[in-house]
């Protein structure tokens, strides 16, 4: 499996969740397969999906799912640290990691050689853990949604993209109807 | 220790309604942190760096809080990409409180290089851009607090030595 058929994967499971999801190919897969208001889509920025994620768990009470890549935690390594000593209850941590920059042409990242980013999010504090393969990861991310439990989830997926158009709603239409779903 | 100027600021910070900040820390904010503390109205969640913090401060803006962030002028280094495709691109409005390092008074002359670009960045990047140099500058600090929020930008309060010296 690849990243856009665990994205297919998930679609069943969110809910009412929020979702912040990464840039580049994670927001156009995502938005291909099923666009919603209560998705909020990174157009830039690499690396803050995390961050973007945890604090929107922590100003508000829905269940909170952001869609990161290995990639990208990778740019933002320090956000586990920050995760890990201010655990949200109601925030979801999905690394889907495929083990590349599948944005720029699938370079490989240090997570397909000795890094375990697993081991990197237990090393910084965080208490739930777990890494799956890309078939578990809908079912562990449906209760995790629903657990008053912070979880990071590590699915481990084959690289690849799906051809999707890039997004072109406009940032400030994607922000405003997602502000509108978190206060629904 | 704290000073009063450090608990005029932060009392401006709540009469506007923020209620998150996230920042890292220098010395001249030091006092500032320890009242933030103090204070149950903001919840305050340290960041490792800047673009990270920044990062927060989007999360909880789409989350219905008031975010803003407290850091030194040096991080303009670290941030120049979050501010534009994030902050800016998606109009969300966040003032950074700003220890304005390298200026007269400055005991550390490689604070100095970043301070030379300052107002530059800042200037590029079009961000309303506020100094507090006097005291009686930082009266002024709920009306740009209220500004930001209206106009959905970044705004930069710069304090510099001159202003933490002579503040109360």
């Amino acid at each position: 499996m690849i990243r856009y058929d665990v994205l297919k994967t998930l679609l069943p499971v969110l809910g009412d969740s929020l979702v912040v999801c990464n840039i580049g190919s994670p927001s156009q897969e995502l938005a291909s397969l099923s666009d919603r208001p209560a998705n909020f889509y990174m157009l830039g920025t690499m690396g803050l999906c995390s961050s973007i994620g945890l604090g929107l768990a922590m100003a508000q009470p829905k269940p909170v799912l952001a869609i990161d890549g290995d990639g990208s935690v990778l740019t933002n390594m320090a956000t586990l640290a920050t995760i890990a000593n201010n655990p949200a209850g109601n925030f979801v941590l999905l690394i889907i990691d495929n083990g590349s920059y599948g944005s720029t042409g699938d370079q490989p990242t240090y997570a397909s050689g000795k890094t375990s980013l697993a081991a990197v999010a237990t090393a910084c504090g965080c208490e739930t853990v777990i890494e799956c393969s890309a078939e578990e990861t809908a079912s562990l991310v449906e209760t995790a949604l629903v657990n008053d439990q912070m979880t990071i989830i590590v699915s481990k997926c084959e690289s690849g993209n799906v051809a999707v158009p890039v997004i072109t709603t406009d940032p400030v239409v994607i922000a405003h109807r997602f502000m509108e779903e978190v206060t629904r | 220790m704290s000073k009063n100027i450090d608990q005029k600021i932060v009392n401006d910070l709540v009469s506007q309604g923020i209620d998150f900040v996230t920042s890292v820390p220098c010395k001249q904010l030091a006092g500032v942190l320890e009242v933030i503390d103090q204070t149950p109205a903001i919840r305050h969640v340290p960041s490792n760096k800047e673009d990270e913090g920044m990062g927060l401060c989007a999360g909880a803006y789409l989350g219905g809080m008031r975010p803003a962030i407290i850091m030194q002028n040096t991080a303009l280094g670290v941030v120049v990409n979050t501010l534009s495709t994030l902050i800016q691109f998606y109009h969300m409005p966040l003032p950074m409180l700003i220890s304005y390092r390298g200026e007269v008074g400055e005991k550390v002359a490689c604070q100095v290089e970043m301070a030379l670009h300052t107002k530059a960045l800042l200037a590029q990047l079009h961000i309303p851009t506020y100094h507090f140099h006097r005291p009686e500058d930082a009266d002024e600090l709920p009306a740009i607090l209220a500004h930001t929020q209206m106009c959905k930008k970044p705004t930069a309060i710069l304090t510099d030595a001159s202003f933490w010296g002579a503040a109360q």
